[in-house]
């Protein structure tokens, strides 16, 4: 038996690693609806305990799989020391995979075992950069979370990803799982931030003497540049397209505000997309293609999302229109996969969050408690940032838009208009 | 008793007599000097003079201090009908019958005082998206701007600005504060030293 698992640890890594370029999945099997248990066993050495805490906690928000806990788990782990994994016990508590992992310097050995066929399902070293405890190394210990989870669901988690939003007139920035909260700004008055698609880059607007501008900032190097296409005036709801070369945003002088586009270098001239003839249209939000934008529209009288091809053609009025109805409907948020788009309507004079899908129409209310805003994807497609009043303040939580449950991001007063990140790759 | 009657009479004279000698002068010895009216009236003439001239000029004091005060209070009140307040519905721009006449008020004194500037902030109540109101508020200083130019002020003289739902006036769930912040702002930039008030 011991013979048979070393055989397995030594052979299958490498058969593992063949089948998953090639996009097969071998042993341990996801069904939607039913979430697999893990067990995180106790990883020795000082920073151990936060390395086992931040894998539980993160492959927890995933939303796939159940992280197992307590005693009958601590004793099976405490009882297994190293001496190998205890397949049949393990089995019997309900575990269909564990993670072993062994710290070493700038680095992780992690061992996935498929407890259900009795195997080494993978093993990698992963590097950790950064040091112990710092903002690099917890964003290479999301890193490991992420791949960990790809490994047994088919589909790459959400930690290595950051939020951007507004508290007290800056822009911050925090890790997925709530830590690391930092502004980026300084003091002022700042609106919608939006991310780069490299997670390097982010776009917001500003409040200065003359109005509202909008301002590129670097996050490596802390460089701050104004977009210079349309001066003046009120320039706001950035949105990166997704080849990250170009801004579309809401810009207006004295004849209501539309949606242009602008390359990020400052080349060029700002071209106008849509044609809102004194009405308000803001808010942009790609389709993952690039091919078409959804934004906020005043132009039937009250606001409501209409999507639009990149060069303003082909307008359509996405939430459905009631005769009589003069309910507020704004702020879209395109899905990762291009399938659904979320948005915030008001129901009883309270913005609640929804989604929409393209293909028929449906629309789906995700909350009911206080006032909830500014929706934002995860990567996934599935989670959402958005703001809540639910606790009285202003704050963020995160919303699996599959189960519902929900998580407080934030606890600062104040905090909104969050923008979830895409993946955050680590340097090549 | 008849006594006592009779010597009533002469000692109320002689009371009379020594009230009127305390009050009115010293006792002065009989032979007095000769007394020259004349001079008299030349030193009273004098005195009268004096206070005639201070008295003219405590009034032209008064004449110009209460001139400046009309002149502060026309100008406070230029001041006041120019920075004067206007709101509007939920979610519109369009102006009511009491703005129209508050912009009105503000097209005469910017008539009779071409060297001043304004800057319109438009504001919203805090029930829509908050970008949103970024864009409605703009639309509402443009709004009052429209207005202004459409009556002759020249649109070089009036900038706007909006700051959405960022800057509520009034803290509450209600209707009441909500009305307090669907706003227009006017801020003096330029020219506001020495207003003159509507002829």
């Amino acid at each position: 038996m011991l013979a048979t698992v070393a055989l397995a640890a030594v052979a299958l890594p490498m058969r593992a690693q063949q089948d998953t370029t090639r996009g097969v999945r071998i042993g341990l099997s996801y069904q939607p609806g039913m979430k697999p248990g893990v067990v995180v066993v106790p990883v020795s050495g000082s920073w151990g305990d936060t390395v086992q805490t931040m894998l539980q906690r993160d492959l927890d928000f995933g939303d796939r799989v159940t992280v197992m806990s307590g005693d009958a788990v601590n004793a099976t782990a405490t009882a297994q020391g190293s001496g190998g994994v205890n397949f049949g016990v393990w089995k019997t508590l309900g575990a269909a995979a564990l993670v072993q992992v062994t710290l070493a310097p700038a680095g992780a050995h992690v061992i996935l075992y498929d407890i259900g066929a009795r195997r080494v399902a993978q093993v990698h070293d992963f590097a950790l950069g950064g040091r112990y405890g710092d903002a690099q190394w917890r964003l290479d210990v999301h890193g490991m979370s992420d791949e960990i989870e790809r490994w047994i669901t088919g589909v790459r988690g959400i930690a290595r990803t950051r939020i951007l939003y507004v508290r007290a007139g800056r822009v911050y920035v925090i890790d997925s799982d709530g830590y690391g909260a930092r502004a980026v700004t300084d003091a002022g008055t700042v609106m919608g931030p939006a991310w780069s698609p490299d997670g390097h880059t982010i776009a917001y607007s500003k409040l200065g003497s003359k109005g509202w501008s909008i301002e590129i900032r670097d996050l490596d190097s802390g460089a701050e540049h104004t977009l210079q296409a349309t001066p003046g005036g009120l320039n706001m709801t950035p949105a990166f397209t997704p080849d990250g070369k170009s801004i579309a945003y809401g810009h207006g002088l004295e004849n209501g505000t539309d949606i242009y586009l602008a390359s990020v270098s400052g080349s060029g001239p700002a071209r106008r997309v849509t044609v809102g003839r004194g009405t308000d249209n803001v808010s942009p939000s790609f389709s993952p293609d690039g091919s078409r934008l959804a934004f906020t529209s005043g132009r039937n009288g009250h606001p409501e999302v209409y999507t639009a091809d990149v060069d303003g053609s082909n307008t359509d009025l996405l939430t459905p229109f009631n005769f009589g109805d003069q309910n507020y409907r704004s702020n879209p948020e395109w899905s990762p996969d291009g399938l659904t788009i979320a948005f915030q309507s008001q129901l009883a004079g309270r913005f609640q969050i929804m989604t929409i899908t393209l293909r028929d129409r449906t629309v789906k209310q995700l909350t009911n408690e206080g006032i909830n805003e500014d929706p934002s994807w995860a990567p996934d497609g599935r989670h959402l940032v958005f703001t809540s009043s639910r606790t009285g303040t202003k704050q963020l939580f995160v919303l699996d838009a599959e189960s519902g449950r929900t998580r407080q991001l934030t606890h600062a007063d104040g905090a909104r208009l969050a923008a979830w990140s895409r993946y955050l790759a680590p340097a090549p | 008793m008849t006594r006592t009657i009779r010597l009533a009479p002469v000692a109320l004279l002689a009371a009379a007599a020594v009230a009127a000698c305390g009050k009115k002068a010293p006792p002065a010895p009989p032979p007095a000097p000769a007394v020259n009216q004349d001079s008299i009236n030349a030193e009273q003439a004098r005195r009268d003079s004096i206070a005639r001239a201070e008295q003219a000029r405590r009034d032209s004091l008064a004449k110009a201090q209460a001139e400046a005060d009309r002149l502060r209070q026309a100008q406070a009140a230029a001041r006041k009908t120019l920075t004067d307040v206007i709101y509007f519905d939920f979610d519109t721009d369009s102006l009511t019958d009491a703005s129209r006449s508050s912009l009105d008020a503000k097209i005469g004194v910017l008539s009779a005082n071409p060297g001043v500037k304004l800057r319109i902030a438009g504001n919203t109540d805090d029930r829509g998206s908050d970008e949103y109101n970024l864009a409605l508020g703009q639309r509402r200083a443009a709004s009052a701007k429209r207005y202004l130019t459409d009556h002759g002020v020249t649109a070089d003289r009036i900038d706007v600005i909006s700051y959405g739902e960022e800057r509520p006036v009034a803290t509450g769930e209600d209707e009441a504060a909500w009305s307090q912040n669907r706003r227009d702002e006017f801020e003096i930039t330029a020219g506001g030293d020495d207003i003159k008030a509507t002829p």
